[in-house]
């Protein structure tokens, strides 16, 4: 049961950042190598918002509105410019980015493990033989929150099916006279304020936030989005709930040769070569 | 800086030009993008470390083998871009370069987190080099490697090359061997890295699976993209560049990797060829 629920919160984290990740690919095809500078970036920010303003709350509200708008920088500064240039071209900029911002962080908050203490004044729930700590219950039900507002967004206002437009076919969707401009910045916007609420959450979650917090996870994410079909966001939902339920067993499992690590990339190296549409493949495409 | 530094960076520099040249086979010439260049690099210095220390094996032995394995694996870790194009094979190579670093570091027989120390200096006719010599040695097979290269782009092999590039569809369906030039590819690609595998070894002295990261192959893409993809010159400036430009930007020591992560945004935007590509500054500029 506690496997579970740990396997859950973990879950939940790599849905939060891979939805980013996904709708970004979906539209652009670009392996947005960055986006987790992006979620180191929402992790600080609402570390500094909450030790300015003791309100955990807005912290988090302004470090998503934040991080979400230096998303949309991203793309209007760098990526709009050279979408047109081959493949190659946006991945190595955005890695480039991603070491930039990594030592942007280090410069301005610093090298070391920074604390991210807070207390919600909630009871922790036990139960027989498990223990559901007051930061796990914030971890799911703000994940929670996020996935309906999402499936709502996506599946009941336009601006939603105008991403999902987007997604099938960039130049058709702009024919038909959807502004595309907007739709991908809108994408952006969201992705990277998700990915900012995931990089608080953790940061409050394992009660540090450092500078070099993204690394693993960048790569993480993308095991997810393969496994949940490139581009496709129920996939993803799935593919990052598997992940971490396979990961936490197999370590739980005692004797298992392999790190984590390894294993996310073992699956996703067989998942690329016998299924490459990914687990979920989304029906359109 | 005094002299042994500079030859051990000159060193360090033909080295990285080997690497990147190796990985420009694949990505310049043949057009498939991988992202765990490293893992082949780590191969082949492994290779040397574990023949060498573990079983006493001399050092022409050793670069024999550290380029037939390496070779070899990148022939066999080139199957799976059979099946896998673009940014799946992106992926899966930064996949794979992930687990043949957790392969060394979890493996007792690779000397687990704390790699393989121990390796004898390299000698020549019963000789020590020193690192002047070192460097001087691998300078050797600089000149070797670019030959090499030359030659590629002489021979046939190169239009098959360009061929599965340009459009993998269009090359079958005019009867060339898809599979057949990619595997090409990655086995001169692996080999390659072996062999720069061997050299970085005995350079170290030791091998530490950390050395092999996903970050080196970013390095290594990162140099030949930014010098100049598909061509000769492009990589070996990129390596050139991307190995002193640290050492050269040692006064703002602090910002460094701010820098070097800001100087590849900008590059790329305005110089997406490379500076030396096709349509780079410096290639206008040697021209004229």
């Amino acid at each position: 049961m506690q496997i579970v629920i740990n396997a859950l919160v973990l879950g939940s984290v790599y849905v939060l950042i891979s939805i980013g990740l996904t709708l970004i690919y979906g539209i652009l095809r670009i392996l947005h190598i960055a986006h987790a500078g992006i979620y180191t970036l929402g992790a600080f920010l609402g570390l500094t918002f909450y030790a300015l303003t003791g309100n955990f709350w807005l912290a988090l509200i302004l470090s998503m509105v934040l991080t979400g708008i230096a998303g949309v920088g991203v793309y209007s500064y760098i990526y709009r410019r050279v979408l047109s240039k081959e493949r190659i071209v946006p991945l190595v900029i955005s890695i480039g980015l991603f070491i930039a911002m990594q030592d942007l962080y280090r410069l301005i908050w610093g090298a070391y493990k920074k604390p991210f203490a807070l207390d919600l004044g909630i009871n922790d729930i036990k139960g027989k033989g498990f223990v559901i700590t007051q930061h796990q219950i914030l971890i799911l039900s703000l994940t929670g929150i996020s996935l309906i507002l999402l499936y709502l967004l996506m599946n009941k206002t336009k601006l939603g099916k105008a991403m999902k437009a987007c997604a099938d076919d960039l130049v058709m969707a702009g024919a038909l006279g959807i502004n595309v401009e907007r739709v991908v910045s809108f994408a952006f916007f969201l992705g990277s304020a998700l990915a900012a609420l995931a990089g608080v959450l953790i940061g409050v979650y394992e009660n540090n936030v450092y500078p070099t917090m993204g690394d693993e996870v960048s790569y993480k994410a993308f095991v997810v989005i393969v496994l949940g079909g490139f581009g496709s966001l129920s996939g993803a939902v799935v593919a990052g709930f598997i992940l971490s339920f396979a990961e936490t067993l197999l370590v739980a499992w005692k004797g298992f040769l392999l790190p984590r690590d390894a294993i996310a990339f073992l699956v996703m190296i067989l998942v690329l070569m016998f299924k490459p549409e990914g687990l979920f493949r989304r029906a359109s495409t | 800086m005094t002299l042994d530094y500079l030859y051990t960076l000159i060193t360090f520099s033909n080295i990285f030009i080997i690497l990147s040249l190796s990985l420009n086979v694949l990505i310049g010439y043949a057009g498939q993008v991988s992202l765990g260049h490293a893992a082949f690099f780590g191969i082949g210095a492994y290779t040397s470390a574990v023949l060498a220390v573990k079983f006493g094996l001399g050092y022409g032995t050793t670069l024999l083998l550290s380029v037939l394995i390496g070779g070899f694996f990148g022939f066999l870790l080139g199957l799976p871009s059979l099946r896998v194009r673009h940014d799946f094979l992106v992926l899966a190579t930064i996949g794979l370069n992930f687990v043949v670093v957790a392969l060394f570091k979890y493996i007792d027989f690779f000397g687990g987190p704390y790699g393989i120390i121990g390796l004898p200096a390299a000698k020549f006719f019963g000789k020590e080099l020193g690192t002047g010599g070192y460097a001087l040695y691998t300078a050797f097979w600089v000149v070797i490697v670019i030959l090499l290269m030359i030659y590629i782009e002489k021979i046939y092999l190169r239009y098959g090359f360009e061929a599965i590039r340009e459009n993998e569809d269009a090359a079958e369906s005019i009867g060339v061997s898809v599979p057949l030039f990619k595997i090409y590819a990655f086995t001169i690609s692996g080999a390659l890295a072996g062999l720069a595998g061997n050299l970085w070894a005995y350079q170290m002295g030791m091998v530490f699976p950390d050395d092999f990261s996903f970050p080196v192959s970013i390095t290594i893409l990162t140099m030949v993209v930014l010098g100049g993809v598909g061509t000769i010159s492009g990589p070996i400036l990129g390596a050139v560049l991307l190995t002193f430009l640290p050492e050269l930007l040692r006064f703002i020591q602090d910002y460094r990797l701010l820098l070097y992560g800001i100087i590849i945004v900008i590059v790329m935007m305005y110089q997406p060829s490379g500076l030396l590509g096709r349509q780079g500054i410096l290639r206008k500029a040697f021209k004229r």
